[in-house]
């Protein structure tokens, strides 16, 4: 029986549509290095449409009547809509994350409108780096810099992500090392250090960063590993004068015994994966509670919230897998917060995550529909150039670094889950297995779907819906401790036995 | 909001594809209308003067009773000339209330503020923000409102073959936080009922 479809409608909230004055973006070119003006519309940020004209040297021409921006040059004509997010260009329409917006007399445009929209018809190639507010223009190496401090020591370590991967060299002086890159720029991202043996680390010029060291210093090492085709990781390890030179484990060591005072010269190898990586396992799993802070997910008839449920059961597991399994298991949220869907992935792809599982409860317009989903990613949920790599697991990923006119994180990422998907399927199975154990399956337990958590994370991924917070009975169960707990021992010997099907792949055995 | 018509003209006269589009789009279409011309007030003989009385049967999608799967059903919707403004009427079709028995996927409060096809049988639905505000959110809920939509074009409109869904103009991440919506979506028969059309 049909019970309800959704609920009455609530009242649209409006945004302000004044535009405020944001932090400017940089441009790097062949040119050198400018800025363009930047605002913030709702919560949209917009950029001047004249400085970026004068930059890609475009004319832009408003048609009253069409409602739309004209922007040419030479030929190559692109039609802006004012009235919606998209663009037309050679008979092909693009789509915008907003229309222009008037500020004053001047036109604000998004981001994304350089890199699909006027870098083409100016014929350049375009990088849009909304989170560095960073455009590049042409084909500068500018690669993306973050350098964080990892817990614990000593050693005190830094590690330093390079994306995509640049040569370096490392040069001694009193008190501070210099990393100098081989590159036309630098896309500098968090810096996350301080304690141990760093003061700070801070741009020392537009190629180098400076490492500011402790008056308690004596030496370092350092090593690089390549994370994949596009990526690199330098770690440097640091000790105090007079302890024991620290050895690296786990890492790939092109070593650098460094003579004080002295320029080392590193160029980095073309990747060769290390003999001393680490065997195939399950170390670390990234545990990510759906929803969070605003986004509050789907909400039960007596209050129950998404959010709340999927952070509970997240700490049960985390606490489990923690005493019984001895691996390291990182929350993606750990509070009441919202966590953008990239980052969800990101904080399992930089922790080199064994696995990454998705935790959500369900809803349906029928109080009828009950039971739990494990869902893998469906192809769908993939970008033409991933879809082709999945389906013929041969092919080698080709990042498009730096390539026509798309933002280069969105290809790379785009890329990530493609080559999991057997696998991620093979964990979907066992997930099911042990909760069907446990608790209520859904008719369709085992499905595949385009999720946007899911097609990002570089290792076997999947997503469960524990149960359907829109059916009385199922709100009720998912209140109570027993229901939550059996969820809980499902995940954990689902990942029990999916490491040892890791281990005995790697040891020659069948899974 | 309402859009500007010229603005759609002026994108859709650049959008090389349409005119064939419209050609094989109208010429699916004129097939139910043909085969139904026995059965009723629905049917209007061809080149009728009054295109507003024209309609053509659509397959529409619902939830289905067990509220995990869309269930179909048929619909007149009214005739559009264009591939584009036919597409347009059968959004408006599956905004309206669904037929007896069966509940919309479609959150109330929403509406269809514009509706472009480009050149690959990419269709971009731009919707108001009804369609996230007052959704109540669940991976199935959002499913099924994704796929009402994708299915309700590609399955009647054979020159549409994937859509991405906007909403007030923008292109969003997801509606309620689990289906990736940055690019145009192909339609998935899963997510329908078997042996429902």
């Amino acid at each position: 029986m049909l019970t309800m479809g959704f609920a009455a409608a609530v009242p649209v909230r409006v945004d302000a549509q004044t535009p405020r004055a944001a932090a400017p973006y940089t441009v790097l070119s062949a040119e050198g290095r400018r800025t363009v003006a930047a605002a913030t519309v709702g919560d949209q940020e917009m950029l001047r449409l004249d400085e970026l004209a004068a930059l890609l040297q475009v004319t832009v021409r408003e048609d009253r009547a069409a409602k739309a921006l004209t922007v040419s040059r030479g030929t190559s004509v692109v039609v802006l809509s004012l009235d919606q997010g998209l663009a037309s260009m050679g008979g092909k329409i693009v789509s915008l994350s907003a229309p222009p917006t008037r500020d004053g007399s001047r036109w604000l445009v998004p981001p994304d409108a350089v890199s699909r929209a006027l870098a083409p018809i100016a014929g350049v190639r375009a990088d849009v780096r909304k989170a560095s507010r960073l455009i590049v223009l042409g084909d500068l190496r500018v690669p993306r810099i973050t350098v964080q401090q990892e817990p614990g020591g000593p050693p005190t370590r830094i590690a330093i992500e390079i994306i995509p991967r640049a040569a370096y060299t490392i040069v001694q002086e009193p008190r501070r090392l210099l990393v100098k890159f081989d590159a036309d720029g630098l896309d500098i991202g968090p810096i996350s250090v301080g304690g141990g043996l760093v003061e700070a680390v801070t741009a020392a010029d537009p190629l180098t960063l400076a490492i500011a060291l402790d008056k308690d210093f004596g030496t370092f090492r350092a090593s690089t590993v390549p994370v994949d085709a596009a990526s690199s990781r330098l770690v440097i390890d640091l000790t105090a004068a007079g302890a024991p030179l620290p050895v690296p484990t786990g890492l790939a060591r092109a070593q650098v015994p460094p003579p004080a005072a002295a320029p080392v010269a590193r160029t980095e190898a073309p990747v060769a994966l290390p003999a001393a990586q680490p065997p195939p396992g399950v170390r670390t799993i990234v545990i990510d509670p759906g929803h969070g802070g605003d986004e509050q997910g789907t909400k039960g008839s007596t209050g129950v919230l998404e959010k709340d449920l999927v952070l509970d059961v997240a700490r049960r597991l985390r606490t489990v897998l923690d005493s019984r399994l001895g691996v390291r298991v990182i929350l993606t949220r750990d509070d009441d917060r919202l966590v953008p869907q990239d980052e969800r992935a990101s904080i399992a792809n930089n922790n080199k995550a064994d696995l990454f599982i998705s935790l959500h409860v369900n809803s349906s317009p029928s109080r009828n529909a009950s039971g739990a989903e494990v869902f893998y990613l469906s192809l769908d949920g993939l970008s033409n150039e991933a879809r082709k790599m999945a389906e013929n697991p041969e092919t080698k990923p080709v990042p498009v670094l730096g390539g026509g006119s798309r933002d280069i994180d969105l290809i790379l990422w785009d890329m990530a889950q493609a080559r999991h998907l057997g696998e991620s399927a093979a964990f979907a199975v066992l997930v099911e297995e042990e909760l069907r154990r446990r608790v209520e399956m859904s008719p369709n337990p085992i499905q595949q779907a385009p999720f946007r958590v899911l097609v990002a994370a570089n290792m076997p991924a999947v997503l469960v819906e524990m149960a359907f917070l829109s059916n009385p009975q199922q709100e009720s169960a998912l209140t109570s401790d027993e229901f939550k707990n059996r969820v809980v021992q499902a995940l954990v010997d689902a990942i029990v036995r999916y490491r040892g099907r890791v281990e005995g792949q790697a040891s020659g055995r069948l899974p | 909001m309402a859009v500007s018509t010229r603005t759609v003209a002026l994108i859709a006269i650049t959008a090389a594809a349409v005119g064939a589009g419209t050609w094989a789009a109208v010429r699916y279409l004129n097939r139910p209308q043909d085969r139904s011309a026995a059965r009723g007030p629905a049917a209007v003989p061809a080149g009728a003067p009054a295109e507003g009385a024209r309609r053509i049967k659509a397959t529409l999608y619902y939830v289905s009773a067990d509220g995990l799967r869309l269930a179909s059903s048929e619909r007149d919707v009214l005739f559009a000339e264009s591939a584009s403004a036919q597409a347009r009427r059968i959004i408006e079709a599956l905004l309206e209330p669904a037929p007896e028995g069966l509940s919309s996927a479609i959150p109330p409060g929403t509406a269809l503020r514009g509706l472009f096809l480009g050149e690959h049988g990419d269709a971009y639905v731009d919707f108001s923000g009804g369609l996230r505000t007052n959704h109540p959110g669940g991976s199935a809920s959002e499913l099924l409102t994704v796929y009402a939509i994708v299915s309700a074009l590609t399955v009647n409109l054979p020159a549409i073959t994937s859509v991405q869904i906007l909403i007030d103009g923008h292109e969003v991440d997801t509606l309620a936080g689990h289906v990736d919506l940055r690019r145009p979506l192909p339609n998935a028969p899963q997510w329908t009922e078997k042996g429902t059309t």
